[in-house]
């Protein structure tokens, strides 16, 4: 089976030049993801889980590395190289990405937040709006809601929305970081059953979890991250 | 996507300017005041590409340049060099190529401009409504009931009360002259709409609405857009890639996302660093 995703010798740091400082994040990453399932980035701390994430999404710029990803037509691009219109291309249509945390436009109804990106990629409101109170009513985030900014709904009922917008475009490959990290129980089980149908679907998965308990629900594969270098190897190692 | 507009290798010096202007200037050297003939580099060596309905940033501190370069292409300015191709369906235009009544043609029918200072983009001896039915004259609509019809209909559109477009934008408030600003900018539905520091010195709920105004207007028109600040949250809410200038030069440029939370040059960083 070919993978949708296949990272080679990924590494990050952090170049702060008024401190004159290396910041050493993930190092020497190599591991793949497929379609239809779920691949789990473990580690400690700071040896760059999320880095990994948002140097896929192109958030970060890698420092060394490749990562080739198959598009919809068999195309592989190395994400790493790729031009930022090539990048937001393939986020509008192929990749999508979940936080732990809500970054939308202020003042949109929560509705309009979910139903955002079917928008930008042109389908018509009613439609993406239909498809978001779907996904939303999935979520059991109450229908009151809906109609209001989610700048003020607490951390779990932001999580779902920011769920729910993630996959309302069904990316081929779809990165979470932490997508459960608030939710209660009760809708923890609903989140994992909802991950569990779009794998099902054939969607390819990248995430971090912070309950090792998820981790056995939801992977097919693990990939643990050692922890971060020391700052004093990587200089040493940018210098030979 | 398709593309609306090339841009290579712009440059404006204000004075005479001399051989050692470039190399005399810029972030390097610290300054865009170049020492051997005082001739300011406000802008050098700027190219980037914009696509149909794509909005592009532009950030940067007064005297970046920034401003510079919406300037030229919008004709205000003309450049000292460079080259800048406008994409109109099948054609190919020049824009620095072209002659003065080309220029005045484009500027009227397919580019809009919005700047920071509501006297620049508005006549304020006419009213709301004249300012509007101005653009529209210009572009060959005539008819006295259409054009009045269509400006009330874009003042709505801005919300801008229609009731008040026979007063001056004189007695309107700094966010309601912008709005009149946006309508008069987008009566002739141009492709490619200039944005100078449009929020800058408004209320914050004003700004708020202003932005969400130029958001519904890209979606709903697919508007491409060159968006001028020095505010890291308007290009953090509008742009989805962004350039850094800094004494004339673009230092940095990337995706909005990556620029903000990855940003490379030391300059950036500091920028990125000092955002309330």
């Amino acid at each position: 089976m070919q993978a949708i995703l296949k990272i080679e010798g990924l590494s990050k740091h952090f170049q702060l030049h008024d401190q004159n400082k290396l910041i050493p994040s993930c190092a020497n990453v190599d591991m793949a993801v497929y379609s239809g399932a779920l691949s789990a980035l473990v580690g400690p701390t700071g040896a760059g889980k999320s880095s990994v994430l948002k140097c896929v999404y192109r958030t970060y710029l890698p420092s060394a590395g490749r990562m080739l990803f198959r598009d919809a037509a068999g195309h592989v691009t190395d994400l790493a190289q790729a031009s930022e219109y090539r990048m937001l291309e393939l986020r509008q249509s192929e990749i999508g990405f979940v936080t732990q945390f809500l970054h939308c436009l202020p003042r949109k109804s929560a509705l309009d937040v979910v139903a955002a990106p079917l928008v930008a990629r042109g389908d018509i409101l009613e439609n993406a709006q239909e498809k978001a109170r779907e996904l939303l009513r999935l979520l059991n985030v109450p229908e009151r809601l809906w109609a209001v900014p989610p700048a003020t709904f607490s951390g779990g009922e932001k999580q779902r929305v920011n769920l729910a917008r993630g996959l309302i475009a069904r990316p081929r490959l779809l990165l979470l970081d932490e997508p459960t990290a608030s939710l209660d129980p009760a809708t923890t089980d609903r989140v994992v059953d909802l991950l569990k149908v779009i794998k099902a679907e054939g969607v390819a998965m990248l995430a971090i979890f912070h309950h090792p308990e998820l981790v056995r629900r939801l992977a097919d594969r693990v990939v643990e991250l050692a922890p971060p270098v020391a700052v004093t190897d990587l200089l040493e190692n940018c210098a030979s | 996507m398709k593309k609306i507009l090339e841009v290579r290798g712009l440059s404006k010096i204000h004075g005479q300017g001399c051989a050692h202007c470039y190399e005399s200037t810029g972030p390097e050297m610290d300054t865009n005041l170049c020492p051997h003939c005082g001739s300011v580099v406000a802008a050098h060596g700027v190219s980037f590409e914009l696509h149909a309905g794509e909005i592009l940033g532009i950030m940067g501190e007064s005297g970046s340049g920034k401003s510079t370069v919406v300037k030229t292409l919008f004709f205000d300015d003309a450049p000292s060099a460079g080259e800048a191709v406008f994409f109109d369906g099948e054609q190919q235009r020049s824009l620095f190529a072209l002659n003065a009544a080309e220029q005045r043609w484009l500027r009227n029918h397919r580019f809009g401009m919005v700047y920071q200072n509501p006297h620049l983009g508005l006549n304020f001896n006419v009213s709301a409504g004249g300012n509007i039915a101005e653009r529209l004259l210009m572009s060959d609509l005539t008819h006295y009931g259409q054009i009045r019809e269509r400006a009330s209909m874009l003042l709505a559109r801005t919300e801008v009360l229609p009731e008040r477009m026979d007063e001056s934008p004189k007695q309107f408030s700094g966010g309601m002259q912008q709005r009149v600003q946006i309508a008069k900018a987008l009566a002739t539905q141009p492709p490619l709409l200039f944005l100078d520091e449009v929020t800058t010195g408004l209320d914050l709920s004003v700004q708020a609405r202003i932005l969400d105004l130029i958001l519904e207007i890209q979606q709903e028109l697919r508007t491409a857009m060159i968006v001028v600040t020095h505010d890291l949250g308007v290009i953090r809410l509008l742009a989805g890639r962004t350039l850094v200038m800094k004494y004339g030069r673009v230092i940095e440029s990337g995706l909005t996302d990556q620029i903000l939370e990855d940003p490379q040059h030391a300059y950036t960083q500091r920028l990125v660093a000092s955002a309330l």
